[in-house]
C-alpha cells in the first residue's frame, strides 16, 4: 500500500514538474525594499497566476543603488536577470554601454502592442530616446510636492497654499506670528532642490540641453537661479523659519512634519501614502512646488524608476518578459500600484478612466493626482525633458556634500555651489572621456 | 637560526594546491585585476577601456578632499588602536587576576568581535542619535550641542568609538591568552620579593607582553584602515561634509555607488600601498623593542 502511494506521489511530481518545466520563466531583479517591495513581488506572483505559458521569477535586491550593482557584478558573469529595476540616476551608462534591448523595439519584435502615445510626455521623454524610441518601460513614478499642514495654515491665515516662493515666504513669516515655530522642516535633497526646482523654473542644470545633445557637456546651476533660491533656504534657516531635518541630525523633515513640529516639508508624492499610514493629528494637504515669480512655470519630471530589458537572453525569455511588461501597463495593474503606494498612473487613459471613476475624490487619494498637474504643466521644452549626465551619482554626492558644508557656515553658499559645479565637471569629463565617441541614442 | 629542508613531494604539492589556488583566485587575481583596471577607464557594463597611464592617480592625488580623507583615516586608524588596545589591556588585566565572576565576564567581552560592523554602526547609532540616542540626553541640557549632522570632531568622536568597540574583543582575546602564559612562579617570587600588582604589572607583565602588543598593533591598524566601511556606512554615511569620508569608504561611494571602478581601483592600490608602508614601518621601528622569549 505504501509503495503504492508512493508511486502515485512520484507521478504526480513528475506531472507537475513537466507542466512547469513547460512555462518560460525570466528573472527579475527590483530595488524597492519593505512594503514597497512586497508590492513588487505581488505584482510577480498576480502575473503567474494570470496566464500559465510564462512565470517570472523576482528578486529584490535590497535599494536601487545595490539592484544596479548587483546586475552589473551579474552581468559580466553572464548571470544577469531579464528585467532590471533601475533608477534614472543610475542609467547612463547602461544607456552609453547599449547592454539593453529597447522596449519599443521589444514589444514590436515579440508583436505586443502598447499605445506609446497614452503615456504622459513628461515620463515618456524621460525614459526615452532623442527620437521618441522608449528604452525602458516606466512604472513606479512618481514627482516631488510639499506637503502643509492645514490646521497652521488655517490657524496663520493663509486660505491657499501658495505656488511661489514668495508666497511660501511670506506664510513662513505668517505662520512665525501665528506662534508656529518652524514654518519648514529643511533636509537637503539634490532631486528636488536642484533638479525638479531648475525644471519648474525652466532653467539649466548643465550645458548641452542637460547633457541630452552630448557628452562634453559642463554643468551649469552654479549660474542660474538655484543659487538664489539655496541662499533663501539657508536665510529661512538662519532667521529661524526652517529648521534642519534629517536622519544624521536626528528627525527626518517627515516626522518633523508629522509631528506637527514643522508646518511645511517637501519630498515625493510617494511618501503621500506613508503620511496617510502614520495618521497625522491634523489635516494636510499637498500642493505642487512652487516657483519663483516672474518665471513662467513648466513641467517638472517623473522620479522613480523604470524596468530595463537587458541583452543576452534568448527570445523566449524576451517573449515572457514583453508579456509581463504589458500586464504592469494594464489599468488594473497600474491601480494595484497607485492603491499599494503613493505613486501615480503612467498612462493618459488609466488616469482619465480612474478620475471618471472618483478614485481622486475619495480618501485616501484625495488630490493626490496633484502630481499630475506638476508633470503636466506644460510641454516639455528642451530644458524639462530631463536629465542625462554620466556619474549623476557623485554628482549629486558633491551637490549635497557642499550645500551641507554650506549650511553648517563653513562657506558661503555660492562658494559651495562653484566647488560643487567644478568637481561635478571633473566627473563628466571622466565620463566622457570613458565613453570617448559616443553619444546618448 | 637552524633552518629546515624538505624534499620535494607530490604529495604535498597536492595537498597544498587547494590552499594556492583559493589565493590565487581570492587574492592574486582581483588583485592584478584592480592594478589593471586602475591604469585605465573601465566601462562599468564592459565594452572595454582606455588605457590612460597614471591619469587616475594622479586625479585622486591631486584632489584636497582626497588627501583629507587620507588624514581622517590615519587619525581614525591611530585613535581607534590606542582606544581599542588599552580598553582590552585593561579588561584582560582584571580578568586575569581572577576578580569574582571573571568567567562569566570572560565570554561577554569576546563575543563584540562577532558582531558584523554594520550592525555595530546601528547600535551606536541609538547610542549617539542626537534626537533619540543615549547623547540626547546632553541635548536636553544644552540644546543642539550633540549634532553629528554639524559638527565633523563629533562625527569622527563616534565613529572611533564604535570602531574601538568592535575591535577590543580581538585584542582582549590574545592579551589574556599572553597574561596568563606567564609563568606563575614569576608572578609569585615577584610577589615574595615585596612588588605590589601595580609594580609586578609594569616590571614584569608589560615586558613580557612585547610580542603580543606588537603583534595586536599591527592587525590592530592594519584592520582600521580596511575594516572601517560598514560602521561609517551605518553610523554617518561619511557627513558630516565628508568629515568622516574614510578611505576604504570613498573607495565604495566612487566604485560601487559611483561605478567609477578605475578611479576606486586607483585608491585601492594607493590604500594597499599606505598599509604595506605602515606595517613596514612598524616592522623596522617597533618591532626593534619586541623582545621574544
Amino acid at each position: 500500500m505504501t509503495q503504492k502511494l508512493a508511486t502515485v506521489a512520484l507521478v504526480l511530481a513528475a506531472t507537475a514538474g513537466s507542466a512547469s518545466a513547460e512555462k518560460t520563466k525570466f528573472e527579475y531583479w527590483y530595488g524597492l525594499t519593505g512594503d514597497l517591495g512586497a508590492v513588487v513581488a505581488e505584482t510577480c506572483n498576480r502575473f503567474n497566476a494570470s496566464q500559465d505559458q510564462y512565470e517570472a521569477v523576482c528578486v529584490g535586491q535590497d535599494g536601487y543603488e545595490k539592484a544596479v550593482q548587483n546586475t552589473i557584478a551579474a552581468f559580466r558573469a553572464g548571470k544577469h536577470p531579464t528585467i532590471l529595476q533601475a533608477f534614472d540616476a543610475g542609467t547612463a551608462d547602461l544607456m552609453l554601454s547599449g547592454e539593453f534591448y529597447p522596449v519599443s523595439k521589444l514589444m514590436a519584435d515579440t508583436g505586443v502592442n502598447i499605445d506609446w502615445a497614452d503615456y504622459f510626455p513628461g515620463i515618456a521623454n524621460y525614459y526615452s530616446s532623442k527620437s521618441g524610441e522608449f528604452f525602458s518601460m516606466p512604472w513606479n513614478s512618481s514627482t516631488p510636492v510639499y506637503y502643509f499642514n492645514k490646521d497652521q495654515f488655517a490657524k496663520a491665515g493663509i486660505t491657499e497654499a501658495p505656488i511661489t516662493w514668495e508666497g511660501l515666504e511670506a506664510a513662513f513669516v505668517k505662520l512665525k506670528d501665528s506662534g508656529q515655530a518652524c514654518g519648514l522642516a529643511y533636509a537637503p535633497s539634490s532631486w528636488i532642490d536642484l533638479e525638479q526646482f531648475s525644471m519648474a523654473n525652466n532653467v539649466p542644470v548643465a550645458s548641452n540641453n542637460n547633457g541630452y545633445d552630448g557628452l562634453d557637456t559642463k554643468l551649469l546651476f552654479n549660474t542660474t537661479l538655484h543659487v538664489k533660491h539655496m541662499e533663501n533656504i539657508q536665510r529661512w534657516l538662519t532667521d529661524g523659519y526652517a529648521l534642519l531635518r534629517t536622519q544624521a541630525a536626528g528627525k527626518t523633515s517627515r516626522d518633523s512634519f508629522v509631528e506637527g513640529e514643522c508646518s511645511v516639508f517637501f519630498s515625493s508624492i510617494a511618501d503621500h501614502n506613508t503620511i496617510n499610514k502614520l495618521k497625522p493629528s491634523f489635516a494636510w494637504d499637498v500642493q505642487i512646488i512652487p516657483t519663483y515669480e516672474g518665471v513662467e512655470r513648466k513641467n517638472t519630471v517623473v522620479g522613480g524608476a523604470s524596468l530595463w530589458v537587458l541583452s543576452g537572453k534568448t527570445d523566449a525569455e524576451y517573449k515572457a518578459a514583453a508579456s509581463y511588461l504589458a500586464f504592469l501597463a494594464t489599468k488594473p495593474e497600474q491601480q494595484f500600484l497607485l492603491e499599494n503606494s503613493g505613486y501615480i498612473p503612467v498612462t493618459k487613459s488609466t488616469y482619465e478612466a480612474l478620475k471618471a471613476e472618483g478614485f481622486y475624490a475619495k480618501a485616501p487619494y484625495i488630490n493626490r493626482d496633484i502630481a499630475m498637474k506638476s508633470l503636466t504643466w506644460s510641454e516639455p521644452t528642451p530644458l524639462t525633458r530631463g536629465i542625462r549626465l554620466g556619474g549623476m551619482i557623485q554628482i549629486r554626492a558633491e551637490w549635497q556634500a557642499e550645500v551641507e558644508a554650506a549650511l553648517a557656515g563653513q562657506k558661503t553658499m555660492k562658494e559651495a555651489l562653484d566647488t560643487a559645479v567644478a568637481r561635478g565637471d571633473e566627473q563628466l569629463a571622466r565620463f566622457a572621456q570613458t565613453y570617448a565617441g559616443k553619444s546618448f541614442p | 637560526m637552524r633552518r629546515a629542508y624538505f624534499k620535494f613531494s607530490w604529495i604535498a604539492a597536492a595537498l597544498l594546491a587547494p590552499q594556492l589556488l583559493i589565493i590565487f583566485v581570492f587574492f592574486y587575481w582581483p588583485s592584478a585585476q584592480a592594478l589593471y583596471w586602475a591604469f585605465t577607464l573601465e566601462q562599468p557594463w564592459g565594452g572595454g577601456n582606455t588605457w590612460v597611464g597614471f591619469e587616475n592617480f594622479r586625479k585622486v592625488l591631486s584632489d584636497p578632499y582626497y588627501w583629507s580623507s587620507v588624514r581622517v583615516s590615519v587619525v581614525y586608524a591611530l585613535a581607534t588602536t590606542v582606544l581599542a588596545m588599552s580598553m582590552a589591556l585593561t579588561l584582560a588585566i582584571f580578568v586575569d587576576r581572577q576578580l569574582a565572576g571573571y568567567k562569566a565576564y570572560r565570554v561577554a567581552i569576546i563575543w563584540p568581535y562577532a558582531v558584523a560592523a554594520p550592525a555595530v554602526g546601528l547600535a551606536f547609532q541609538f547610542v549617539f542619535n542626537p534626537g533619540a540616542g543615549i547623547f540626547s540626553y546632553i541635548n536636553t541640557i544644552a540644546p543642539g550641542w550633540w549634532d553629528l549632522s554639524k559638527y565633523p570632531w563629533q562625527a569622527v568622536t563616534a565613529i572611533v568609538v564604535a570602531g574601538a568597540w568592535k575591535q577590543v574583543a580581538y585584542s582582549f582575546v590574545f592579551f589574556l591568552a599572553a597574561l596568563q602564559s606567564i609563568p606563575r612562579s614569576l608572578t609569585e617570587a615577584a610577589a615574595m620579593d615585596g612588588a605590589r600588582p601595580l609594580r609586578r604589572m609594569i616590571d614584569l607583565q608589560l615586558p613580557l607582553l612585547t610580542p603580543t602588543f606588537f603583534f595586536l598593533l599591527v592587525i590592530n591598524i592594519t584592520d582600521s584602515f580596511t575594516d572601517s566601511f560598514g560602521i561609517v556606512d551605518t553610523l554617518t554615511g561619511g557627513g558630516p561634509f565628508r568629515a568622516t569620508d574614510l578611505m576604504v569608504y570613498k573607495i565604495y561611494a566612487d566604485g560601487f555607488r559611483g561605478f567609477d571602478y578605475s578611479g576606486a581601483a586607483a585608491q585601492s592600490i594607493i590604500l594597499m600601498l599606505l598599509v604595506m608602508a605602515l606595517t613596514f614601518v612598524q616592522f623596522r621601528y617597533v618591532e626593534r623593542r619586541v623582545h621574544y622569549t
